[in-house]
């Protein structure tokens, strides 16, 4: 039994121009202790498919899947009151943009604090020190202190930390990490991956790890996705990802690496249809 | 050629906490940060998450004011406490910002936050407005379909390419980029970068390019500043930084950049399965 297994997931919205079918029939499966990485052209509906997998996607969209089951239960069947109490402690995401996850309103403090509370149920003193213990653990100095900031007193790197220490408060079974790294340096992003690393070693935690960073894929994936248009174009172990790709997507993908420039322009490949090969 | 761009020493200090008459506490977010820039040309800002880059960048492009210190732009100082933000200061600098989800206004239409900067600063008829907006649209890899959608029915790669249309569609000479490209796959991000260098050649705009990715810095640098801790504690030019870094933290940015190569990730493997059955 798969820790996630999701069949022939679709997902699509309804607009005024019609319907924009953002997810196109996509298996996804994840074990515990496993890292599975989600690439792919930006818009081919990878944070969708995974918002679809939380039940966080808005009214306009509608999901269809044949299987989802998480740690055996069924995920469609389930009622919202119950699927609350998985979601964010069970299962949990970091989400793309910190910057429209995080409450303005709020400190930093209170925000991960309410998750602790929320899901644990712990008394003031041990969330206060279980908050300062996560923002230490992503590498915010001053952490303390730190917790008395707005989102809005921190930088993108800093919010993107507080993210991800909201994620994990409650060592998730399952994470989904959408672009966690994307406004950290490398020196904190390896720190930060090396974190989530030893927390899938420690708990068991499954990954599921959205990038578009294939450095990233490398230092951590076990198994590979890549999305296209809505699609699945390829699905391979790391290693034959990047020794021997089936799709012509994913090896134009890696072919416009900065470090691929010839001369003074890079390759792209607008215009071009890709077949899938899985 | 032109200094298009001069920061001397600029310095910005922010206070938290505490009342009008004292208390809380100082953030040195920029300690005194000096750089020229010549027309034409792009320099790339890296350093560690908090460092002060975005602060720097709101001071460059006259959102913030700096605490002390000096800037001037086509060789004059600036500062927009005395003089404010005239119409033709607005449209010479121009800035991406580092979360585009939270710089679009949620109840406008992308064809019209792309019109309205050319509806505000040019006497450009209004199908014309309309022409630039839908070529700018597809110039980012988006389609004209995408015109009458909200800044919600976007993915974080679409709405960061958005951001970046309205910034370059006024061809401002100066344009400050905070993490552009941190959310799109690598072909799109080809694609964005190849737009920047023709708009560079064509037009010599000048660019300050913010960036945790060292091989987008590579590729697209003439100049690199390193900061740490809100110093600038290595600039240069990229050649010589890449070859020869000075800096501790410089030399450790290099040491954490995640290895894509086949080896490393043959070795990475080993030790997990290691782990697995030990
Ligand atoms: N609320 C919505 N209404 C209509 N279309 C939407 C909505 N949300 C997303 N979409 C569309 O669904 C598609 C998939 O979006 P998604 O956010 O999953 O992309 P993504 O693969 O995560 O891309 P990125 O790498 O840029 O984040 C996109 O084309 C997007 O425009
Ligand atoms: N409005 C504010 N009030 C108080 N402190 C602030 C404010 N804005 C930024 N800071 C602090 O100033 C420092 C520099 O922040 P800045 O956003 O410039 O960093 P950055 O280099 O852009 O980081 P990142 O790479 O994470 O985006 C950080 O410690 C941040 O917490
Ligand atoms: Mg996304
Ligand atoms: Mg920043």
């Amino acid at each position: 039994m798969h820790l996630l297994e999701v069949k022939n997931l679709t997902v699509s919205f309804d607009t005024s121009v019609g319907v924009f079918n953002a997810v196109k029939g996509i298996d996804i499966h994840v074990d515990a202790r496993e890292v599975l990485a989600i690439v792919g052209e930006s818009g081919s509906g990878k944070s969708v498919a995974m918002l679809a997998v939380m039940g966080l996607l808005p009214p306009t969209a509608t999901v269809s899947a044949d299987k989802m089951t998480f740690d055996g239960k069924d995920l469609l069947a389930m009622s919202a009151a119950d699927r609350r109490k998985i979601i964010g402690k069970d299962v949990a995401m970091i989400f793309q943009e910190p910057m429209t996850s995080l409450n303005p309103c709020f400190t930093v403090g209170f925000q991960i604090e309410e998750v602790l509370r929320f899901h644990l149920g712990m008394d003031k003193a041990k969330r206060r020190a279980r908050a300062v213990e996560l923002l230490d653990q992503v590498g915010i100095p001053n952490p303390a202190e730190r917790l008395k900031s707005y989102p809005h007193q921190m930088s993108g790197g800093q919010n993107q930390r507080v993210m991800i220490a909201m994620a994990i408060a409650c060592n998730p079974k399952l994470l989904i990490a959408d672009e966690p790294t994307t406004a950290l340096d490398v020196t904190i992003q390896k720190q930060i991956l090396d974190l989530l690393v030893r927390l899938q070693a420690e708990h068991g935690m499954g990954l599921i790890m959205i990038t578009h960073n294939i450095g990233v894929v490398a230092e951590t994936a076990d198994r590979v996705v890549v999305q296209y248009k809505g699609r699945k174009m390829e699905e391979a172990g790391v290693l034959e990802l990047f020794t021997a790709p089936k799709s012509s997507y994913t090896r134009a993908l890696l072919a416009a690496l900065p470090d691929n420039a010839t001369g003074d322009r890079l390759p792209t490949i607008t215009g071009t249809n890709f077949e899938e090969a899985v | 050629m032109a200094t298009v761009l001069e920061a001397k020493n600029l310095v910005r200090d922010y206070h938290i906490g505490g009342t009008l008459f004292g208390g809380g506490r100082t953030v040195h977010a920029v300690k005194g940060v000096s750089f020229k820039l010549e027309q034409g040309k792009t320099l790339a800002i890296v350093g560690e998450s908090g460092s002060g880059k975005s602060t720097l960048a709101r001071i460059l492009t006259l959102i913030d004011r700096q605490t002390d210190g000096e800037l001037l732009i086509d060789g004059e100082t600036i500062d927009i406490k005395k003089t404010g933000v005239t119409a033709a200061m607005r449209r010479k600098v121009q800035i991406v910002f580092q979360n585009p989800y939270g710089s679009l206004n949620p109840r406008q239409k992308i064809g019209n936050v792309l019109m309205e900067p050319l509806l505000l600063n040019t006497d450009m008829p209004a199908a014309e407005r309309r022409e630039r907006a839908l070529d700018m649209l597809v110039k980012v890899g988006l389609q004209p379909e995408h015109f009458n959608r909200y800044p919600h029915m976007f993915s974080g790669g679409q709405r960061q390419r958005i951001a970046i249309a309205r910034a370059i569609i006024l061809k401002p000479s100066l344009l400050v980029l905070d993490e552009p490209v941190s959310a799109l796959d690598l072909s799109v991000q080809a694609q964005i970068l190849n737009l920047l260098a023709d708009l560079q050649d064509e037009f010599g705009l000048t660019y300050v390019f913010i960036s945790h990715d060292l091989s987008v810095v590579k590729y697209i640098a003439d100049e690199v500043m390193v900061m740490y801790l809100g110093e600038a504690v290595e600039q240069g030019t990229r050649d010589k930084l890449f070859s020869n870094p000075e800096h501790p933290y410089t030399r450790s940015l290099f040491a954490a950049t995640p290895r894509a190569d086949v080896e490393s990730i043959k070795a990475r493997l080993a030790k997990k399965a290691a782990l697995a059955s030990a």
